[in-house]
């Protein structure tokens, strides 16, 4: 029947929960399990994608352990979650890579961290443990030119997978209800996802630790999300500085890109750490244990991009420059490659479930009812 | 046995919002309180747990409400679900201090939600939790013991010392111990007796061991006991108890909400025998779902299959168990060990008395049976489309009428008609004083906060002179 052992765990669940419907007022993903019968592997997939793992339904829940009927729905979503990421995966020879995939992001960062210290060290040893300043100090060390077509060919490769894995998540998801996507769809599930409406169990508060609802991972995905938003803004604003306006960094402390840049650096080491904190605090009962790899190097790989950008700023002026140079390089090299394969892709797959969520609630009646 | 070093004002037995009700308001009124749950954490609440509304007045909408519900209306509800066996001055005056509930359980934290799907028909009457009522018993737990109150686990009351209506000390279990602990008053809120078969096999007979019980395994009725050994007054009829018909699968326990059927109006209902006994389509199913509790009960081995077809599928909420299927009346006979003879005839005969009329599921409509017997009033439609569906049936056992009699302070009245010097009770354990029979959705929690208010706040009261 189901794909897999955790999508008959959710199918079982789902039935439960369409049975009693008490937590209806808690998210998104009780009022669109209301408007399925049938759960099929791709339903169970979008509704593990629309559930925030805020925790609420978990301690308001009856039948939650150690009640016979075993009612877990942040835990098993969570598994379903995962898989889904691994299963729309491009291309779908590296899905494998979700499997232990806090390994497999380490070695990625780590990887590309020594390339970029040897590659310095041997295209010129000297400059590269010596102090550079002025236009250009950078690439002094890396040519530009080198740089661009580096990271644009890993941009551009990044996100040309998570778009194939994206189209094939909403197709797949898509198979019963056909949903036109329009921009008021769109329009919603962004207003949703920026202030992420639905991690506050309905307004009383999200669960992490036990039972009493004090979760703060919405500061904390804010500070992330918003900080990662600006540290890409930063890069945009500085390539137009270096194209458009024919200006090479370093840029001074006042300038856009810096400025841009560190508060979003700020914002991201702060936020990634405070999700961290609260991962490795998160009460076993709403945690996967199989997938929590993934969800820790994730949040510790945006760590040290934002951490490794701002001790670049305040050194480069020195001869640490260079193997800092290096370190950053190597960790937002790493982000990119690993993108598609890794924990980023719960914000796709997310907002895809939110805009499917948008779009249902605008059509009375039984989703895909056929 | 060790004695407990501290004397409390307030002793309170049980765990569900009728206790922690009395509990907080005991509380904020200066008493120190002692809440001894005989369940385990998780189970706490009693029958608290599987609720999901309260049904308070209101004289006007609010964000969660849609309109009005006046004490009038209340009352007139009151009224006809018991069929007069209340007592009104309890009743009435109950209703009025409902209407200020709204704003003190918000008080203390819990959060209302707007009616849920599939119940649109309470939408104006009832105030839903936010999340459910173990959403609502973790609030009132946490502000309980934010405010200082003791809780504890797995620590039930055994025996209760009592000399002429006045409550000096109680015995409990706890960590395989015996402790005795005293205070200067006692609130009862620790349920009826739906879980405790014995008992109910005192009145039901061997049937009782084919009931499933739909709420809490602690819900033995262990204090009701020992409170009417210890000469308090008596009310409801012991006999009684709410009994809805549930799926015959659901476990002994706790099956809760999500084992309730609601097809009977769109398919009939045979007992083992393939026969049926009683008019499906009577009326609408909020009003008629609580008699087949009883209506089951009295078939042989207390089992009944509701038996319908492909076109009533999607007509009613699901449930947790899917229906048994066959493509034939005759296969889905074996599937049922039912007489396959018999079912045909019986669906044949059924068939065969149905007359047209214009189908519509959510009112009284005009599609019935003529020259059957037991007739089928509406919503009688031929079972003719496979594939063919049935689920089997028990009586499942909400809650039991019996109770200890109570005034308008909760404090209990003894036998000889005197007053209770310290005892006070609340829930479940006297609804049977406003609620003789019936029941209405929502009112077994009004009676569990209006009067475990009132209890605390009078035991406080009690304690402190």
């Amino acid at each position: 029947m189901h794909g897999t052992n955790a999508l008959a765990e959710a199918d079982r669940m789902m039935t439960v929960c369409n049975s009693c419907r008490y937590c209806e007022g808690l998210c998104a993903v009780f009022p669109a399990m209301e408007k399925r019968r049938i759960f099929a592997d791709g339903d169970l997939d979008y509704l593990a994608n629309l559930c925030h793992g805020c925790g609420a339904c978990y301690y308001d829940c009856q039948f939650s352990p150690p009640h016979e009927f075993n009612v877990d729905v942040p835990r098993t979503f969570a598994r379903v979650r995962a898989e889904s990421y691994a299963r729309y995966a491009w291309p779908g020879a590296l899905s494998s890579l979700f499997a232990r995939n806090g390994r497999a992001v380490s070695i990625a960062a780590a990887v590309s961290m020594i390339l970029f210290l040897a590659g310095f060290a041997l295209f010129d040893g000297r400059s590269f443990l010596s102090s550079h300043e002025g236009a250009g100090a950078f690439y002094v060390l890396m040519p530009h030119v080198a740089m661009a077509w580096l990271f644009g060919a890993a941009f551009v490769g990044a996100l040309a997978a998570l778009w194939v894995g994206l189209a094939k998540f909403w197709r797949y998801t898509d198979e019963r209800s056909k949903m036109p996507v329009t921009a008021g769809l769109l329009l919603q599930a962004a207003r949703d996802a920026a202030r992420l409406r639905y991690l506050d169990g309905g307004g009383s508060g999200c669960m992490n630790e036990g039972e009493r609802p004090d979760d703060r991972r919405v500061l904390f995905h804010h500070f992330t999300f918003y900080g990662f938003l600006l540290c890409f803004a930063a890069t945009c604003v500085a390539t137009l500085y270096h194209y458009g306006l024919g200006r090479e960094a370093p840029y001074a402390w006042d300038s856009l890109p810096v400025l841009l840049g560190s508060v979003g650096g700020v914002g991201l080491v702060f936020g990634a750490g405070g999700l961290l904190v609260a991962k490795l605090r998160r009460t076993p009962e709403l945690q996967e244990q199989e997938t929590r790899s993934m969800d820790l190097v994730f949040v510790a790989m945006l760590m040290l991009t934002g951490g490794s950008g701002l001790t670049l700023l305040v050194f480069r002026a020195t001869p640490a420059m260079g193997p800092l140079l290096a370190i950053h390089l190597g960790a937002v090299l790493a982000l990119f490659v690993t993108m598609p394969y890794g924990k980023f892709v719960h914000g796709l797959f997310r907002f895809a479930a939110l805009v499917r969520y948008a779009g249902e609630a605008a059509t009375p009646g039984e989703a895909g009812s056929s | 046995m060790s004695e407990s070093r501290k004397q409390y004002d307030v002793l309170v037995a049980g765990g569900g919002n009728a206790a922690l009700c009395a509990a907080i308001s005991a509380r904020r009124a200066g008493a120190s309180v002692l809440v001894l749950e005989a369940a385990p954490k998780f189970f706490r609440g009693g029958n608290s747990r599987h609720t999901r509304n309260m049904r308070l007045a209101h004289d006007s909408a609010t964000k969660t409400l849609t309109g009005p519900y006046t004490e009038e209306e209340f009352w007139d509800d009151l009224l006809r679900v018991t069929g007069g066996k209340t007592d009104e001055d309890l009743a009435r005056f109950m209703i009025r201090e409902s209407k200020e509930m709204l704003n003190w359980i918000a008080e203390q934290g819990v959060r209302f939600q707007p009616s849920l799907g599939g119940t649109l028909s309470l939408g104006r009457t009832n105030s839903f939790f936010l999340g459910g009522g173990r959403a609502m018993l973790n609030t009132l737990y946490r502000t309980a013991e934010s405010l200082g109150v003791e809780v504890h686990y797995e620590a039930e009351i055994v025996a209760l010392k009592i000399e002429d209506g006045h409550f000096h000390a109680a015995t409990f279990t706890e960590g395989g111990r015996t402790h005795s602990v005293h205070a200067a008053a006692f609130v009862a809120a620790a349920g009826g007796f739906e879980a405790n078969i014995p008992w109910l096999k005192e009145y039901w007979g061997d049937a009782a061991e084919n009931f499933l019980i739909r709420g809490s395994p602690y819900n033995r009725g262990t204090i009701l006991k020992l409170l009417l050994a210890n000469g308090v007054q008596e009310v409801g009829d012991p006999t009684q108890c709410h009994a809805v018909a549930i799926d015959a699968r659901a476990p002994r326990f706790d099956g809760g909400i999500i084992t309730r059927l609601d097809c009977v109006v769109f398919g009939i209902v045979v007992n083992k025998e393939g026969k049926r006994f009683y008019d499906e389509g009577e009326d609408v199913w909020p009003k008629r779902y609580a008699i087949w509790g009883r209506l089951v009960a009295g078939q042989p081995d207390q089992i009944a299959y509701i038996i319908f077809d492909a076109s009533s599928l999607t007509l009613f909420m699901p449930s947790l168990f899917p229906p048994i299927a066959a493509p034939t009346i005759r296969a889905l006979a074996g599937e049922l060990s039912l007489d396959p003879d018999v079912l045909e005839e019986t669906i044949a005969g059924f068939n065969a008395a149905v007359r047209p009329g214009f189908f519509n599921p959510t009112e009284l409509d005009d599609c019935r049976t003529e020259g059957l017997v037991p007739p089928k009033s509406h919503w009688a439609r031929r079972i003719g489309t496979a594939p063919f569906y049935a689920y089997p049936v028990r009586p499942g056992i909400t809650f039991t009428y019996l109770g200890t009699r109570v005034n308008r302070d909760a404090r209990m009245v003894m036998r000889s008609g005197a007053t209770a010097s310290n005892m006070f009770a609340a829930g479940e354990i006297m609804a049977g004083n406003v609620l003789g029979r019936g029941y209405a959705a929502g009112v077994g929690m009004t009676i569990g906060s209006v009067f475990g208010r009132i209890a605390g706040r009078e035991a406080a009261r009690n304690a402190r002179n």
